[in-house]
Parts: structure tokens; sequence; C-alpha cells
């Protein structure tokens, strides 16, 4: 047996770790003001500091830079650990943190000057896209080099999840990024309306299922049983938690369309295995749990252990509350509410946060061979971010039920109670007042953190590399005999090969039947492509992220025709690239705002939205008054969207601008009649000609529902 | 545009049938093999992340 002498890279450890702090509190901040814009509507400064652009940059970094950089930290930590060797190339990992730190803060700049692709958690535009792909192959060939020299035979339970990740992710990035630029920072997706909207919660879900979820399971397994230094539970458990939770998840992504347009065989689909969803999850919650039986009595000393097992309970509750918000009937009255915005933040807050805060305390003392500075300091922040959780989520859960009872509402004559939408909206700024508190609590608890890990790094000194031996792996020249498990155990091409195809079959068999059956999304023949100011005006209404708080979907129920007209058909949407179906109303549903109100309405409420609605919390877009259209773009994106299909005639690429002009020129001059002038070249115009079509083409045929053809 | 390609695919509606096979036989597969595990096996393998001690703070 040869003893071979390696070193374990500690630096890439602490970049990441140290961008992990960084990024989180500048996330939570920006969380916080996004949280402040919605009861206090004056911290709106239009156009680069709208609600509808801090919140991408809010939620972009959180999952992509705060945990982000957590999965990188705990992931180069624990693997080189679990294969006693250091990571396959130096070169890679810094180019892998230095790659994905200039991702964020493109991502950070384009969205916040309106360069979005206005696809939920997928905002980026398609050179940043290309850039993401290109940072995460090199982490995953930095990865699978790192395991393939492993001195250590079987691959940890932690390292599937990673394995599954590295996979999972770059095909989800992938087919959900296939977009067809315009131009430098604009791109339209190929798939339009329903098929978009099931591609985009395929991604979204499992954004969720393996950004946020695998690969912190990986580090539960590793960080766990290290901080309680014990093995965990059950292995058997952990194998039937890996395989079950990315099996099952893949599917479970129509769960956010429920009661859309979407087909219903695809939502029936989607519930079924998000329910069963529960059985693994727990299983995994159980397991980090049980990890600590025996060990309870140091869970009141030790404060990695408290962040562990809130964040593991955290754990427990989300994916408990998940499936629960998948049944349909509970998914009618929490959908478009809060309640969806207390249940991600139970995850984001607990889960991820309290788990990242915990691995942090537990590494950094190490990395750097000293003690915590204080620990006094940990307790207060385990303890103001765990009330912080707790006042972020009860005011969201209480908000979420109370709108969405008023929305329902109606009186004994059968007509709503509440017809009026903002009337929902006032009741509940109290609860987004005492949000903003939970956030606060928690982003002191962050900062507090931060203090404290920059006091114990410059007492300690950090052991960039850390020296270790280990037995030189030898070759196998004759295969044990067992079982084919054990035989895959050993193997993480194999392991990757295999998860691979477990989580295509499960998109494509829930995607494919969308594209290929016609009868899925029956065509509507009076439904026509927008005009081309329409559609410039659809893109303003993307870029400043109006989808954060409207939606364009009417659910079939009573009480949303009732409020916002015939409900939403599949065949209305076949000309949306990108779909704007939305997922929160903050503001009423906007499909069928076609003809609602005048353009002159318009004007005035896009100016200053509380003339129109006084004591509407809307941000003022007033600027849209001063800025002149981009007419340039026009003939582009009409060839882009010929080609993406949409029938528009031969040749009309080169005659859109005057058809766009004359269409401008009506608006302009049906505003100057009613004492408004504005010129007929700013966007505002684009804007009003957009929310002045939506909905409208299928009003125009009164027996709208004879008009569809299988 | 899409489901142009995805349309030229012969024998496409197959897909179904074969991922429940796949998925019944890899999960009877894995529970067989979970209730016949070896104990000990189970328990180095679990040990791994508790084998490098170079982690505590002197």
């Amino acid at each position: 047996m040869i003893i071979e002498k390696y070193s374990y890279d500690n630096r890439i450890v602490r970049n990441f770790a140290v961008a992990t702090i960084v990024w989180g509190l500048v996330g939570m901040l920006v969380g916080l003001i996004a949280a402040l814009q919605i009861p206090f509507p004056n911290l709106n400064y239009g156009p680069l500091l709208t609600f509808g652009r801090v919140r991408p940059v809010h939620t972009n970094a959180i999952i992509f830079a705060f945990v982000g950089n957590g999965i990188f930290m705990g992931l180069y930590y624990s693997l080189q650990r679990l294969c006693k060797a250091r990571m396959f190339s130096d070169g890679l990992s810094k180019f892998h943190f230095w790659g994905w730190q200039s991702i964020i803060v493109l991502a950070a700049v384009t969205l916040i000057t309106g360069h979005t692709t206005g696809k939920e958690y997928a905002e980026l535009e398609w050179p940043i896209d290309i850039l993401i792909a290109v940072v995460w192959v090199a982490f995953g060939i930095n990865m699978f080099g790192t395991i393939i020299k492993r001195r250590e035979r079987h691959l940890y339970v932690a390292i599937w999840f990673y394995i599954a990740t590295v996979v999972t992710v770059a095909v989800l990035h992938i087919v959900n990024s296939i977009e067809l630029p315009v131009s430098i920072l604009k791109s339209y997706p190929v798939y339009a309306g329903v098929q978009d909207a099931l591609v985009q919660w395929w991604y979204g879900h499992n954004a969720v299922a393996f950004f946020l979820t695998t690969p912190y399971l990986g580090l539960m397994y590793y960080f766990v049983p290290k901080a309680a230094n014990r093995p965990v539970y059950s292995y058997r458990l952990s194998i039937i938690h890996f395989w079950a939770l990315i099996f099952l998840y893949i599917w479970a992504g129509p769960h956010h369309l429920l009661y859309t347009s979407l087909p219903d065989w695809a939502q029936s689909l989607g519930i079924v295995f998000s329910i069963m969803l529960i059985a693994p999850s727990w299983g995994g919650m159980i397991n980090g749990l049980l990890t600590l039986r025996g060990a309870w009595d140091r869970v009141r000393e030790d404060v990695v252990l408290k962040f562990m097992v809130v964040a593991i309970t955290a754990y427990g509750m989300s994916t408990f509350e998940g499936p629960m918000l998948s049944l349909k009937s509970v998914n009618a009255i929490s959908h478009f509410t809060d309640w969806t915005i207390a249940h991600v933040h139970v995850g984001g807050l607990g889960w991820n946060g309290m788990l990242t805060f915990g691995v942090l305390y537990w590494l950094i003392p190490r990395i750097y061979k000293t003690e915590l500075y204080s620990k006094k300091l940990a307790s207060f922040h385990f303890w103001i971010a765990t009330l912080g959780i707790i006042f972020y989520a009860v005011p969201m859960y209480w908000a979420g039920f109370t709108q969405s009872l008023m929305w329902k509402e109606f009186t004994a004559d059968g007509v709503l109670r509440y017809p009026n939408f903002l009337e929902t909206v006032t009741q509940i700024i109290p609860m987004y007042k005492l949000r903003a508190v939970g956030g606060l609590f928690y982003l002191t608890g962050a900062i507090t953190m931060a203090y404290n890990l920059v006091k114990t790094m410059n007492a300690g000194v950090l052991e960039e590399n850390e020296a270790a031996e280990a037995a030189k792996l030898e070759v196998l020249t004759v295969e044990p005999t067992g079982h084919w498990h054990r035989w895959i155990e050993r193997r993480p091409i194999q392991m990757l090969l295999l998860s691979l195809v477990l989580i295509l079959i499960g998109g494509m068999v829930e995607m494919i039947p969308t594209f290929l059956i016609k009868s899925n999304i029956p065509t509507i023949a009076s439904v026509k492509p927008y005009t081309p100011l329409e559609l410039q005006g659809r893109d303003i209404y993307i870029r400043e992220g109006c989808y954060t708080c409207h939606s364009q979907m009417i659910r079939p129920f009573r009480s949303e025709t009732e409020r916002y007209g015939e409900y939403s058909k599949a065949g209305e949407f076949v000309y949306d690239h990108p779909f704007q179906w939305g997922s929160k109303r903050t503001g009423p549903d906007l499909q069928r705002e076609g003809g609602k109100y005048p353009n002159v309405w318009h004007y005035h409420h896009m100016m200053d939205p509380t003339t129109m609605s006084p004591g509407s919390i809307m941000p003022s877009y007033a600027f849209m008054v001063e800025a002149d259209l981009d007419t340039s773009s026009t003939g582009p994106k009409i060839r882009a969207m010929m080609t993406l299909g949409v029938p528009y005639p031969k040749g009309f690429d080169q005659i859109a601008n005057a058809d766009l002009r004359k269409q401008a020129q009506a608006i302009s001059a049906d505003l100057k009649v009613n004492g408004v002038g504005v010129s007929s070249q700013k966007e505002i115009i684009a804007v009003i000609a957009y929310l002045q079509r939506l909905g409208i083409d299928i009003k125009a045929s009164p027996m709208s529902d004879n008009a569809v053809k299988p | 545009m899409f489901s142009k390609y995805l349309e030229s695919i012969a024998g496409i509606s197959v897909y179904p049938m074969f991922s429940l096979m796949v998925f019944f036989a890899f999960f009877t597969g894995l529970i067989i093999y979970l209730v016949k595990a070896d104990n000990a096996h189970l328990d180095e393998l679990s040990q791994i992340p508790l084998n490098n001690s170079n982690d505590t703070i002197e």
C-alpha cells in the first residue's frame, strides 16, 4: 500500500465563503428594499429602482449569488475531503470562482437596467446565459476530475447529490434558455404561450429542486454528521432519499400552473408527483434530524447545530407545504397571493439561509485554525434570524389568506363584495410592513455574522493548503461480486448517466405531448399577432417587470370571471414569446385589460397611479412620457417573430415602422382630444397600445368558445 | 417550430410505457438491494465523512 501526500485547497473554499457572505448581504438588502417599496411606493425611483426591476435582482441575487456561492463553498470543502483528493485543477477552480462572480455582476447590472427575458428566475439575457453554461461546464469538469482521481473507493451519498445537481442544472438551463437573439441584449424564447409556460415552470420548479435543494441536501449529509460528530442516522434511507427525490422532482413543475390554460392531464401529472414528493423529502428530514439522536443536549450549546436543526425543520415544513399547495383546492386559494411568498421564504430563509449560516460558522474557524470570535454574537444571530423568519412568514400567510378570501367573497345578491381590487390590497398593507420588519431582523442577523466571521478571520491564519495523506486507490483486478447498486456506488460517470436518463425521461414525458398533440392548444381563429407598436409596448412591459405584480391568466372561477372577464384560453397565447402569465397578483390581472378604460385613463395612471386609483401602491412610470420609443429595433423584432413562426405577411418587417407610426399617431390624437398633449414617439404610447390590445381578440367574437377549432 | 422536430421521431408514443417500466424495474431493484444490503458495508459508507480528522480546531 502506497501512502500519498497531498493537500486540500482551502483558499477556494474561503473565496466562495466570502462571496456567499457579501452577496447574501446584498441580496437580503435588495429584498428589504423591495419589501418596503410595497407599503411605501414613494421608495420607487424610476426607471432604475422600481419594484419590477428590483424584485428580479433580489431573487437572482439570493438564488444564484448567495445560495450559489454557498453551494460551491460547501461543495469544494466537502468534495475534496470525501474524495481524499485536492480539486482536479486549481486553474478551473479559479475560473469557476471569477466566472461566477462576473456573471453575478453582469446580472445585477443588466437586470437593473431592464434587460430581461421576462421569465422568472431565468431573466438573464442570452450572452449571460452562454457565460453561465461555460462556467458551469468548467465547474462540472473540475468536479468530475476530482472524483475520478479520488483516493476513496466509494462515493459518499453527498457526492451523488452533487452529481445530480451538476447534470440537471445544465439540462434545465440549456432547455429553458433556447432563445432567438434579436440584438446583443434582447432575445425571444423559441417557445410561446402554454409551451413556454410549461418549459418555464419545469425549469422554475427544478431550479428549486436542483439548485436550492439537492446540493443543500448534499451539504446536509456532509456537514450535519460533521457538526454532530456522528454518522448519518440511516444510510439506507439516504439512498432512497436520493433516488426517489431526483426521480420525482423533475415531474412536479406543472403544479405552478393549476387552473391555468395548461392541458388538464399535465396539471394532474404535476399534482400526483408533487404529493409523492412528501415521502422522500420527509425521509430526508427525518434522516437529518435523527442524526442528532443522543446528541440533543449539544444542540443547546452548539450554535452550529442550532442553525442546522432549524434549517432541517424548515426543509420539512416547506416540503410538506409544497405538496399541499399542489392540491387544486388549496391552490385555488393560495395561488397569486402572498401565501406563495411565505412558502418560498420558509424554504429560502429557513432551509437555505440557516444551513448556509451553520456551515459558515462551522467551516471558517476550521480553515483559519482558530476559535469563532464570539459565540454570543452567533447565538444572537440565531435568535434574531429565527424571529425574522417568523415575522416574515406569519404576516405573509395572513395576508395571503385574507386577500384570497376577499377576492372570492360574494354578497347575498351575487355580486363581488370587493369589486375594487385595490381594497383587497390596502387591507393587507400592515402585513407588508410587518414582513419588512421580519426581513430587517434577518438582515441584522446576517450583518452580525459578517462582523463575527471577519473578526474570526483576522484572529486566525488561513491554512491555504491543508496537508493530508491517504493510501493510493489500487485498481481492482477482480470485480468484487455484489449487487448492481454497489457497482454504481463506485462509478461516478455511470451515476451521472443514470441520473441524466431519469431526469430526461421525466422532462420529456411532461413536455413532448404538449409540443406534439395539436388538441392540447386549440387555435382560435380570431387571435392575431401583435401589431408592431403593441409588440414594442409588450417589450417595455417585459422590461419593466410588470409580470412581477400583474398576472395575465384568468382562472375559470366565478370570482375571477366576474372580476376580470372571460377566463383564459390556451389558444390566446400562441404568439406570446415569452408568456407573461405571472405568478403573483400584487395588482389586478391584466389579461382582459384591453378596452376596459380609455387611453387617457392609462396615461394618467402610468404618470401617477394614485390619480386614477387613490391609495394605489403601483410605482409611477412618468419616465415613459419622456423616453422616445426605439423604433430601430422594430424590423429585427418582426423578423425574429417570423422566424419563430408568427404569421406576419412576407416583407412586413420593411413596412412595420410605418404601421407603428400610424397606430401611434391615432393614440396620440385620441389623447389630445382628451386634453393630454404627448408626442406619438414616446414609450408611453406603445405601452398604452399593448394594454389596450390585451385579451380583446376573443372579445371580438361573442361566441368565443365556438370559435375554438380542435 | 419546436414541434416539427419531435413529430419526426418515429414511435415516440412508446416513451411513456418505456419510462414506467424503467422506473418500476429500477425502484424494485433498489428496494431489493436495500433490504438485502449488508449493514457493515452501509456503516462503513456512513463513516466516510468522519474519517477525516484534519478539521478539528486545536
